[in-house]
């Protein structure tokens, strides 16, 4: 009895039902002070954190995995539910970043300061956790529909916390459109596994020839659907406005997880077929390669700190994808070594990109908390004024980067031995495989680039803006979850030996099994031993300059004044290089794509020019200038199918009794 | 038995006509009330007793007898409307399609494949007959309170051809439609109450100016 109370798949469930309920304490507000109610859905939160966690950690380490069955007399037969250690991989970040995100939410969107919204953040934060766990837990495509509209509708709640701006509502109601457009594809692509299978239960790992034409559409309506959800480069157009606007917590819950989301789905769909073709995988790697190349472009043209972010994850989830098209590539070469660190490199990504984009999000939260702006160009200097704020984004950064001695160098560095192990074979595959590691290198290098703009410009300087000038740093309990979020960057980053036995694991649950007879081994293709002593090595040697420094510092007088201006007499904080300066070449190089907008001052001549302002810009491009073209000119073309749509009540009513009357006479004659 | 079922389904069909042909508003409500009643105590003549068939029999006819039409009638007291004055389509040409369709009901129903067991009911013709006249006074009226009844009746048609499963058919399915029912009614309730009061009218055509252009 005891142990099955302490069964993963228990604590799992437990741990899904408190998050579900976590913010029901907060809808009885006519009782009790919002406060204290406030606290004990955080409560529930942190328990519900903690249970799954360990859940998933049993699982992970144990290789359990169990299905259960759920009779009902719905329509569409049982629910089936299961856990294994890919759900279980992905289950981490699920209840991590959420609990996280909830104590931070303590302090950054208080009960007090928010009275209006708190009650249905709370609530909806708490069903969108849950309804994640649902979806990697489902095991038949009607549940796994269930838990995603759940998941999907929650969010958009979420996004639009405060839609009395209406930017706020705009951003909203694109998420819906597009979420929707996404389970539009998954309303064709379960009946399309039915007609291949013959149920709606997931069929087992690798039981499904991938050759068919049946396949074919399977897998490019997967790829549309949960590409959509996860991001990817061009269907991510819903993904800038919605991470903006949300909360800042609710963006790193978003951007954490809720786009993972969209990965585990493809990576569960890849799972049921052997034989995947070469296209595939090379159709998965070129929407990596666009999104991380021209991701991480958008990014660099930002001036917003969370959009920029936003970009970020469109590009790290392309550096995902890109792992993911090695193993496919790899299942065509016949690699078990390309596979497993293709797929291995992606699914730590997903954990990593979560961790650190979660960690990114709320630091960006403390900026925007402190100095009331999200544009980069009002902040400067925020490093006096948040030291640990700073500290901590700088980890977050050092990670989104790819740099060591942290966790996103590890996953990139496995991605990197795949193609690499990709290359040394001939033919179609070697070619592609080829092209990406390049393109991985740009990613890596540009993302370098964004980030020394962030930082220089947030951070560094002098503020730029008296106005903006005047925050000061977060409490403990917007520090605490992103003290923890950063040590775990760092424990994954200086010791890959300790996820890497997991990751095999969770790699040989969705490869085919020629892998595991291979007797391949992570620990022994990659590194990690030589990774520890590299990051340590690195850390000494950054200390022992730190020391240096900081005695030559003691040594010489001291003192403060405006970052130098080109010699200008008078130097003013708002001489310093801008963001957009800062990227300037960059954004110019990649006109092609960004299509940057700028307002050009007028002549400027004489001795004593008169006022004169510049201002430049980055739009949507893809948004912009593709789909809102296309939709308005479908729009013109169709107005005469639109005049069915009168909106008179009886006509439509009309139309189902004309259809009830075709029907009886079609099956009458 | 099935004789006397039969002649109770010749009522329903009777109603039906009266819900197609009259304009005050409280007789309609009133006809389908009737109707309801009679639905109610239809399973008990086909079926042998049980105590889910008497529960059963109950719910419906406190529902469909009593609950809806007393929200209805509230309904109607409060926007003081009686009468549904200028029909998308006047009352003789619908009685007269109501009597086209009924007579089509009953020709599609003999050549449905059913079982022998069914074959010579009047259920299903019944059925189908209702159903039309549901979607013939929701197409052709203009009010809002029509609707409600035009969607009451249309439910009734359905509520007949269910009749025939009844034994088959689990006692939450029928205990959520008729739930369904219910929650459908009074929401409908409010809508109309909300009708009136923003464009102080019922009818139910000046909706179009919340179309989206």
């Amino acid at each position: 009895m005891a142990q099955e109370l302490f069964a993963p798949s228990t604590l799992i469930l437990t741990a899904t039902l408190l998050a579900a309920l976590s913010g029901v304490p907060l809808l009885f507000l006519r009782f009790q002070g919002a406060s204290p109610l406030q606290l004990l859905s955080i409560v529930l939160m942190l328990a519900a954190s903690c249970l799954g966690l360990t859940g998933a950690g049993i699982t992970l380490l144990s290789g359990y995995s169990i299905l259960f069955e759920l009779a009902w007399t719905l329509p569409f037969g049982p629910v089936n539910f299961g856990l294994d250690p890919l759900s279980a991989w992905f289950l981490l970040p699920i209840f991590l970043i959420p609990g996280c995100a909830a104590l931070y939410a303590r302090s950054y969107w208080h009960a007090v300061n928010h009275p209006g919204t708190v009650r249905t953040m709370t609530f909806f934060f708490g069903l969108m956790t849950a309804s994640m766990s649902g979806v990697v837990l489902a095991r038949d495509g009607i549940s796994f529909l269930f838990a995603w509209e759940i998941m999907a509708l929650s969010a958009y709640f979420l996004v639009s916390t405060e839609d009395e701006k209406p930017e706020v509502k705009n951003a909203g109601i694109l998420y819906m459109i597009t979420t929707h457009t996404g389970t539009l594809g998954l309303f064709a692509l379960f009946p399309l596994l039915n007609l291949l299978c013959g149920s709606w239960f997931f069929p087992s790992p690798a039981s499904l020839e991938a050759s068919s034409t049946v396949s074919g559409a399977i897998f490019l309506t997967a790829l549309f659907a949960f590409g959509l959800k996860a991001g990817i480069m061009p269907f991510h157009i819903w993904l800038p406005s919605a991470h903006a606007n949300a909360p800042s917590h609710v963006s790193a819950a978003m951007s954490g997880v809720i786009l993972k989301v969209g990965v585990y789905g493809l990576i569960r769909t890849l799972s049921f077929f052997h034989g995947i073709p070469l296209w595939w995988g090379c159709c998965v790697l070129a929407l990596g390669i666009v999104s991380g190349v021209v991701g991480v472009a958008f990014a660099i043209g930002q001036h917003d700190l969370k959009r920029l972010l936003a970009y970020h994850s469109i590009e790290n989830i392309g550096i995902i994808f890109m792992g993911l098209g090695v193993a496919l590539v790899g299942q065509k070469v016949g690699s078990p070594a390309m596979m497993l660190l293709g797929m291995s490199g992606a699914l730590l990504h997903v954990l990593n990109h979560a961790v650190f984009k979660a960690l990114l999000f709320l630091g960006a939260g403390s900026l925007i908390h402190a100095t009331g702006t999200r544009e980069i160009d009002l902040m400067g200097g925020a490093a006096r004024r948040l030291p640990y704020t700073a500290l901590l984004f700088g980890v977050g950064s050092v990670a989104i980067c790819g740099l060591p001695p942290l966790n996103g160098f590890v996953s990139e560095l496995m991605i990197y031995l795949g193609l690499f192990q990709g290359m040394q074979g001939d033919g179609g595959a070697a070619v592609a495989v080829s092209l990406a590691a390049p393109a991985l290198a740009l990613v890596g290098g540009l993302a370098v680039a964004c980030f020394v703009k962030v930082y220089g410009v947030v951070f560094l300087g002098a503020p730029r803006s008296e106005q903006h000038a005047t925050g000061h740093e977060a409490g403990l309990q917007m520090l605490l979850p992103m003290l923890l979020l950063a040590v775990i960057c760092c424990v994954i980053g200086l010791v890959p030996g300790v996820v890497a036995g997991l990751l095999q694991g969770v790699s040989l649950t969705v490869l085919p099994s020629s892998v595991g007879a291979a007797g391949t081994a992570l620990l022994k293709l990659v590194p990690t031993a030589m990774i520890s002593l590299a990051g340590l090595l690195l850390l000494v040697v950054i200390a022992l300059l730190a020391l240096w420094y900081r005695r030559i510092l003691q040594r010489n007088p001291l003192g403060e004044a405006a970052t130098w201006g080109c010699g200008y007499q008078r130097p003013a904080p708002r001489m310093q290089y801008s963001a957009s300066s800062f990227a300037g070449m960059l954004t110019s190089l990649f006109a092609f794509a960004l299509r940057p907008e700028s307002h050009q001052p007028g002549r400027m001549a004489g001795l004593f020019p008169g006022k004169s302002r510049f201002a430049s810009h980055i739009p949507e491009a893809v948004l912009e200038l593709v789909y809102i073209p296309a939709l308005k000119r479908l729009y013109q073309r169709t107005s005469g199918i639109r005049r069915l749509q009168s909106g008179i009540l009886q006509q439509y009513v009309l139309y189902s009794l004309v259809t009830l009357i075709v029907l009886l006479a079609v099956s009458y004659f | 038995m099935i004789s006397l079922a039969d002649q109770f389904l010749v009522l329903v069909l009777l109603i039906n006509f009266i819900s197609l042909g009259t304009s005050r508003l409280m007789f309609s409500i009133r006809a389908v009330a009737a109707q309801g009643v009679i639905l109610g105590i239809l399973p008990g003549l086909i079926h042998p007793f049980s105590w889910h068939l008497v529960a059963i029999t109950i719910v419906i006819i406190a529902v469909k007898g009593f609950v809806i039409p007393m929200l209805l009638g509230r309904a109607v007291r409060s926007a003081e409307i009686k009468r549904e004055d200028e029909p998308f389509l006047g009352y003789v040409p619908t009685l007269l399609l109501g009597a086209i369709f009924t007579a089509l009901s009953f020709g599609f129903a003999g050549s449905l494949p059913m079982l022998p067991v069914h074959q010579n009911y009047m259920f299903v013709p019944a059925s189908i007959a209702t159903l039309m006249t549901g979607f013939l006074v929701l197409t052709t009226r203009r009010k809002a309170i029509s609707q409600v009844i035009g969607y009451l009746v249309l439910e009734n048609g359905i509520f007949i051809f269910g009749l025939l499963l009844a034994e088959a058919m689990p006692i939450m399915v029928e205990a959520g439609a008729l739930l369904d029912l219910l929650v459908g009614t009074f929401v409908m309730g409010i809508v109309i109450n909300q009708i009136s009061r923003e464009f102080s009218s019922l009818d139910t055509s000046l909706l179009t100016s919340l179309k989206e252009e």
